[in-house]
């Protein structure tokens, strides 16, 4: 089924009537060439990449619960580009020039949104910061622009400019980043992926990987074994725990992120905005609700809930920046779990085994990442080598020395 | 979640810091090599389920605790000052 101003307007008409699945739901074969776990919107997106790109169409994906029901679900969609390290900045820009592209590609509304993202400066060394980050991003062919603080008063004109400790200074703005509907991106994938030939394989989780001779030969599931050539992991949180079916333990820490929504009101802001002075960041849907969220939790957890204190830390951020927040009412929170790298940032490499492949350590910001991170895991899958722009990514870098730290924080996981 | 601190009582997790896994221990001290430091530093168990890790007391009496939590529920099941445990450690006892 194509999606076209034609086909909407003839469901119109026949009153919705019309509508298929927008993919098969899979049941799974005996053997693949490659199985791919985790039906987040890495693992999708790497299916579809893999039969676009490669030609690769043996394929499944094992997705434990159900398409969306992990951190694709449950992030606050917010994209961009504006990173400040080299191994970072090709590998981000590609991600967004696919955004830029994806709904066209894949027949699909994803609601992609360059509303621009506005990240405030509060001091004299946080501007010298901003504009080294936004030289670094121009001189890459990335947008950016330092904005003064009228510059910003122009976008944000209701934000409280002159709190006492933290006055609003300047922003750095990426016009071209945004927001993206961050299910139909799980759901346009996978139905790009499914139209292509791969299977799409729900309620069926990963319980063991097998191995003759040092290479893989095919994982457990809980819906029997399977072989395959090639397996490539992609489960975000649950990095670790797949790993160690392998016997490998990963540079990462398992950590609760949460988001918040509330009540639905008109147009507010029109931008994606952050707070520089803690961590708080905040947009608004489509619906009207009010987007937002901070800091992990910051310690170790599988519990896809978070606590209080977080709550209250976040809340405290918000209304510092915007004091007009208090007067609206929260309507859902929710947490999902992060894998955090040792760095700050993701691994896409092969694994030291034969026929396993990594991608992980996406910490907070990989949704952004989900078209790039789909496009150089597939490369590395099908070629054995890595795509350039992902070549920075590799798992022995936390042994030789080539961190990617872009906070400079060093091996806490809870700081990046 | 709170924390019950064996000096201040029960406490919000607030009042604590995280420094994260209370395993990792660098084999060789001085002259360990590259592959313990990096064994220490960077990798981890990650488990789902109960962990002994390390919250220092910030807002409170400033003490490094060891918390032995469940990473799936949050269920905290003991709590031991850090030094207790590294003595116990060094004896073999129980702390
Ligand atoms: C609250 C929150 C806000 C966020 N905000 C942003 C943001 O604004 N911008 C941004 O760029 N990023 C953001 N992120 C991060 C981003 O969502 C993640 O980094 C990204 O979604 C991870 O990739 P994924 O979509 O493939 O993960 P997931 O959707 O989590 O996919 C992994 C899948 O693996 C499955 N799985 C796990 N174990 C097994 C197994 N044994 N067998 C089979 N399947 C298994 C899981 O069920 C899951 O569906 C946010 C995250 C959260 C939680
Ligand atoms: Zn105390």
């Amino acid at each position: 089924m194509h999606f076209s101003l034609l086909s909407v307007l003839a469901q119109a008409l026949r009153g919705q009537r019309g509508w298929a699945p927008h993919w098969r739901d899979a049941d799974p074969r005996d053997a693949y060439d490659v199985v791919i776990v985790g039906g987040g919107g890495h693992g999708l997106a790497t299916a579809y990449y893999l039969a676009k790109e490669h030609g690769i169409t043996d394929v499944a994906v094992l997705e434990r619960s159900h398409v969306g029901s992990g951190n694709v679900g449950r992030n606050t969609t917010i994209v961009r580009s504006n990173y400040g390290l080299p191994g970072n900045i090709p590998f981000y820009e590609r991600s967004m020039k696919l955004w830029e592209g994806l709904e066209q590609d894949i027949n699909y509304n994803a609601m992609v949104s360059q509303r621009g993202v506005l990240n405030l400066y509060h001091s004299d060394g946080q501007r010298d910061a901003y504009a080294r980050r936004g030289n670094a991003m121009r001189l890459a062919g990335v947008d950016a622009e330092l904005l003064d603080r009228d510059g910003v008063r122009a976008m944000v004109p209701f934000i409280d400019f002159d709190n006492a400790r933290f006055p609003v200074k300047g922003g750095l703005l990426q016009r071209r980043g945004g927001t993206v509907r961050h299910d139909a991106v799980a759901w346009g994938y996978a139905r790009a992926a499914d139209a292509r030939g791969v299977d799409i394989v729900q309620n069926c989780a990963v319980t063991g990987i097998r191995r003759e001779g040092g290479r893989v030969v095919g994982v457990e599931t809980s819906r029997g074994p399977i072989r395959a050539k090639k397996i490539a992991l992609s489960v975000a949180g649950s990095s670790s725990l797949v790993a160690a079916m392998a016997g490998l333990r990963l540079p990462i820490e398992s950590h609760v992120l949460q988001a918040f929504v509330s009540e639905g009101v008109k147009p507010l802001i029109d931008c994606v905005m952050t707070f520089g002075a803690g961590h708080f960041y905040i947009s608004q849907s489509d619906k009207g609700g009010l987007v937002f969220g901070g800091d992990i939790d910051g310690y170790n957890s599988y519990a896809q809930r978070g606590n209080l204190a977080t709550i209250e830390d976040v809340m405290e951020s918000g209304m510092a920046l915007w004091p007009a927040l208090g007067r609206l009412r929260l309507l859902r929170h929710w947490g999902g779990i992060m894998d955090m790298s040792m760095d700050g940032s993701p691994i896409i490499d092969r694994t030291g085994i034969d026929g396993l492949y990594l991608n992980a350590g996406w910490c907070y910001g990989g949704f952004k990442a989900t078209p790039a991170a789909g496009f150089c895991f597939a490369h590395l899958v099908a070629r054995d080598e890595a795509h350039p722009d992902a070549a920075a990514f590799r798992l022995d870098r936390f042994a030789t020395g080539h961190l990617i730290d872009e906070k400079g924080v060093g091996a806490q996981p809870n700081l990046h | 979640m709170r924390i019950r601190c064996p000096y201040c009582g029960e406490r919000d997790n607030g009042e604590f810091s995280y420094r994260g896994d209370a395993a990792p221990r660098i084999a060789g001290g001085d002259a360990a090599t590259p592959e313990a430091l990096h064994d220490a530093v960077y990798l981890r168990d990650n488990p789902a389920g109960p962990i002994d890790e390390l919250w220092f007391h910030a807002a409170g009496c400033r003490a490094w605790l060891v918390v032995t939590r469940d990473t799936r529920t949050h269920a905290i099941a003991s709590v031991a000052p850090a030094r207790a445990v590294a003595r116990a450690r060094q004896t073999g006892d129980a702390p």
